[in-house]
């Protein structure tokens, strides 16, 4: 990996990797009577392995091509392993917080174990290490190929890769060790958003910076998409997770934010967190490796740039739909609301786009799995921007909230949109980066499509029922005016669906236990393409222009 | 840059844009998505005009309803109070022996009860009252502080061993750890007190043990738990002759109990419920104790 930096950039890598495990000795000590202290310790162990894997090979041969005549994919096939991991690691966790709603004595009785704490290990480990990582590897992927420039740096993405990662390690890690600012999806404390946002500054220059090289006239829709996703991403984090630390030798904090405006600026970065990151970010994908894989042209530039601009503008409005019946003002929730069912053309919008995409391609859908993953997907995003839409209206939301309802919703979402995509993504994209002819298996992306889609349609279907009748047992009344039911019925009510929950959960991580194996295998023990000219654009090599 | 060229399967233009392979048609967004944008753009407005929507500096348009979720919810609330009046009041107010001997009224507190008696007791005593290990069954009408609505009621108002003011307060001394009896009046008192329930105990080799234990019970236990054993409500002290048993009637535990001493604790419920529900529940518990076969 080391081999395409030159001496001085492994003078650089070695000074960043030092200075972050000199931070890690230093939190270590200023933390050493507090939980602080074990993250400064995993920050100095992760920057110092860092800077002893550049020390182990920084005088080796230095690159003689010219770099800029080819594309930089080292940090992508690195992105690509780091978020097989994370999907294995996170979807394990979910199987597992999953099993422990069935089974409570899962737990075993532990502190770390219990769900409150493996929970987020969940969310995070899969929206964050697995849907981060992908989205890092393949918008600097599709970014490259797309403006036909190599990336603008070259350690700069290494250090945005492990960065992130580290972030990701020192998140989960502080779950379990009982670290938590109580804020979904931005349950990392003080120090780690500090980091995450240094790391996240860097990704947007990189990528600004990279567009800007571009020997192509026009911006790509797909980059429209990464770029919305990676500014938006900085605001909402920087904005959600300002808070002071009772001191510099304490992993706790307080947020900034007083009662109810802590919960607005929460769910606006919740709900936007779902739009730039699950969102944007993986239309950024679609829209790249669906056309690829289909070897169509995209339906239409017009909508493109309808669900662009609605996507953007409606979605930033929308999060106080989170937080409808609660302390917030009516009118604030009634602009959530409206603005969510304005929301749902632009979404649909792209959808549709992707779908008619395929028209001409259909046979290609039926033989080819990888692209049946991405077809599936576009179905599954419409279906959850539908429901996200219809479930944020006032009264469908006072029948579903705090019901797995909204679970299911998230899921049909994560799993059937997110992930799939992701996985249809990876399967293009590993074949063409590591230069094989195709995956080493075309049967086993096929058993993980199937074993994906039946897990998500389990795992949503029981969270509907379960979710529904939830919300029914805890409003219905008596003829004399009294509940009916106490909370434990409507749990005794959910046990079936909570087994077949965990056992849809647990079909999809089979699925990505198979697809890391096609991977590995595609790598290892797949036969080298013939040579495809896949590099920037080579101004000689277009004669009589 | 590629030429703008026509798909020959759907026959469009492309934009002239190319990026690694990739096309666009200059396909016209279809009216129909204009359509639906339409629809949803008017269901916005009209709302916008009807309910509570647009701040203006320190105040917000109203909306033509006139609707505010506070006095929604507060409507609500009261709607569903005068809903349930007609026997919440009756149960806050009348004496108990006039709602036992009502079984109109009995049914409504089987049907409430069962629902509060869930989200409020049911962690403790179990969704169906028998309680488990350490926490204690109210369908055996083998009571610590009395079985009648009156009692149970006060119970359930001041807790047991709580902050509040009359809570009602037991202990169980921790005899052996405490050093008031030695190690050998331990084992011989807890014979003894196991004798009560399993006459298949009293056996000769047994017959010292359980003599001893005998006349350390009189001396130390019976102030509580009374000459018979038979226990004191009065002082929340159990009968030890039954078959019920609060922590485990087996040796062990009835050992351990004597060594290390039994505090339970029941939370008071004044804060936290009305008069209305308190006494539902109070009848229902009751009910639960003597509606047993």
């Amino acid at each position: 990996m080391l081999a395409n930096l030159t001496s001085s950039e492994r003078q650089y890598a070695l000074i960043l990797a030092s200075a972050v495990a000199l931070a890690g000795v230093a939190m270590a000590i200023m933390g050493r009577s507090d939980v602080l202290g074990v993250h400064g310790v995993i920050v100095m162990l992760f920057g110092g392995g860092i800077a002893w894997v550049v020390m182990t090979s920084f005088y080796g041969p230095e690159p003689t091509d010219d770099r800029t005549a080819s594309y930089y994919d080292d940090p992508i096939k690195v992105g690509i392993v780091l978020s097989m991991v994370w999907a294995v690691f996170g979807m394990f966790m979910g199987v597992w917080v999953a099993a422990q709603l069935a089974w409570p004595n899962l737990a075993f009785d532990a502190a770390w174990s219990s769900f409150g704490r493996l929970r987020p290990t969940h969310t995070t480990g899969v929206i964050f290490g697995f849907g981060g990582n992908a989205l890092i590897a393949t918008s600097f992927h599709v970014v490259q190929r797309t403006s036909r420039a190599r990336l603008a740096g070259q350690v700069s993405p290494w250090f945005v890769l492990l960065g992130f990662n580290l972030f990701c390690v020192l998140a989960v890690s502080g779950y379990l060790l009982g670290i938590t600012q109580s804020k979904e999806y931005a349950e990392a404390e003080w120090y780690a958003d500090l980091w995450l946002v240094i790391v996240w500054v860097t990704y947007f220059i990189l990528y600004i910076a990279t567009i800007a090289r571009r020997k192509e006239p026009h911006i790509y829709v797909a980059n429209w998409y990464f770029m919305a996703f990676i500014l938006v991403v900085a605001i909402l984090h920087i904005i959600n997770n300002l808070a002071l630390p009772i001191s510099l030798g304490h992993a706790k904090s307080y947020t900034i934010w007083p009662g109810v405006q802590d919960a607005m600026v929460q769910w606006w970065y919740g709900h936007n967190a779902v739009a730039f990151f699950l969102t944007a970010g993986f239309l950024g994908m679609l829209y790249y490796y669906l056309p690829v894989r289909a070897q169509r042209p995209i339906f239409s530039y017009r909508l493109s740039i309808l669900s662009f601009w609605g996507i953007v503008f409606f979605y930033m409005w929308a999060g106080s739909h989170h937080l409808h019946y609660t302390a917030l003002p009516h009118w604030v929730q009634t602009l959530g609301m409206t603005f969510s069912v304005m929301l749902l053309v632009p979404s649909w919008a792209s959808a549709g786009n992707a779908l008619l995409t395929l028209n001409g391609a259909w046979h290609r859908v039926r033989d080819d799995a990888t692209l049946r993953f991405m077809m599936a997907a576009a179905v599954f995003y419409g279906l959850s921007t539908f429901e996200g839409s219809f479930m944020a209206i006032r009264p469908v939301n006072s029948l579903s909230h705090y019901t797995d309802w909204t679970v299911g919703h998230v899921h049909a979402g994560a799993l059937g949109w997110v992930a799939l995509i992701t996985f249809g993504s990876l399967y293009t994209l590993v074949p063409s980066l590591w230069k094989r002819e195709r995956m080493y298996s075309a049967t086993l992306v096929e058993v993980h499509f199937w074993l994906a889609i039946a897990g998500t349609l389990i795992y949503v279907f029981a969270m509907w029922n379960s979710g529904i009748i939830q919300g029914l047992m805890w409003r219905t009344y008596t003829e004399e005016g009294a509940l009916a039911y106490s909370f434990v019925d409507s749990l005794v009510a959910m046990y079936p669906y909570y087994i077949a929950r965990a056992f849809g959960g647990l079909l999809f991580l089979i699925g990505a236990v198979i697809g890391c194996y096609n991977i590995w295998m595609t790598v290892r023990a797949t036969p080298l393409a013939a040579t495809r000219a896949d590099v920037p654009v080579q101004p000689a090599a277009v004669p009589g222009e | 840059m590629a030429e703008v060229e026509r798909d020959p399967f759907t026959g469009r233009e492309t934009t002239g844009h190319e990026w690694n392979g990739i096309k666009e048609l200059d396909t016209p967004i279809p009216r129909g998505v204009l359509m639906f944008l339409i629809v949803t753009h008017v269901w916005a407005i009209f709302w916008w005009f009807l309910v509570p929507t647009w701040p203006l500096g320190v105040t917000y348009t109203k909306g033509l309803l006139g609707i505010d979720q506070r006095t929604t919810v507060e409507a609500q609330v009261e709607d569903g109070q005068q809903q349930r009046a007609p026997w919440t009041e009756r149960l806050a107010s009348e004496p108990y022996d006039a709602i036992l001997s009502d079984e109109a009224l009995m049914q409504t507190v089987r049907d409430t009860g069962r629902q509060l008696f869930g989200d409020n007791c049911a962690a403790c005593h179990g969704r169906d009252g028998r309680g488990r290990a350490n926490y204690p069954d109210l369908t055996d009408d083998d009571w610590l502080w009395g079985g009648g609505p009156e009692l149970i009621e006060q119970t359930m108002r001041v807790g047991i061993n709580t902050t509040h003011p009359e809570s009602r307060i037991a202990q169980m001394p921790a005899f052996g750890r405490d050093q008031m009896l030695d190690r050998e009046q331990v084992r011989s008192v807890s014979a003894y007190v196991y004798s009560l329930t399993r006459t298949d105990y009293s056996t000769p080799e047994n017959l010292d043990r359980i003599n001893a234990g005998r006349e350390v019970f009189a001396s130390t236990c019976a102030a509580c738990h009374g000459e018979t054993a038979e226990g004191d409500m009065e002082v929340g002290a159990p009968n030890l002759t039954d078959a019920h048993w609060v922590y485990g009637g087996d040796l062990e535990t009835i050992i351990a109990s004597v060594h290390g001493g039994r505090q339970g604790h029941m939370p008071s419920w004044d804060e936290r419920l009305n008069t209305a529900e308190i006494r539902t529940l109070a009848v229902y518990v009751h009910d639960l104790g003597t509606a047993q076969p």
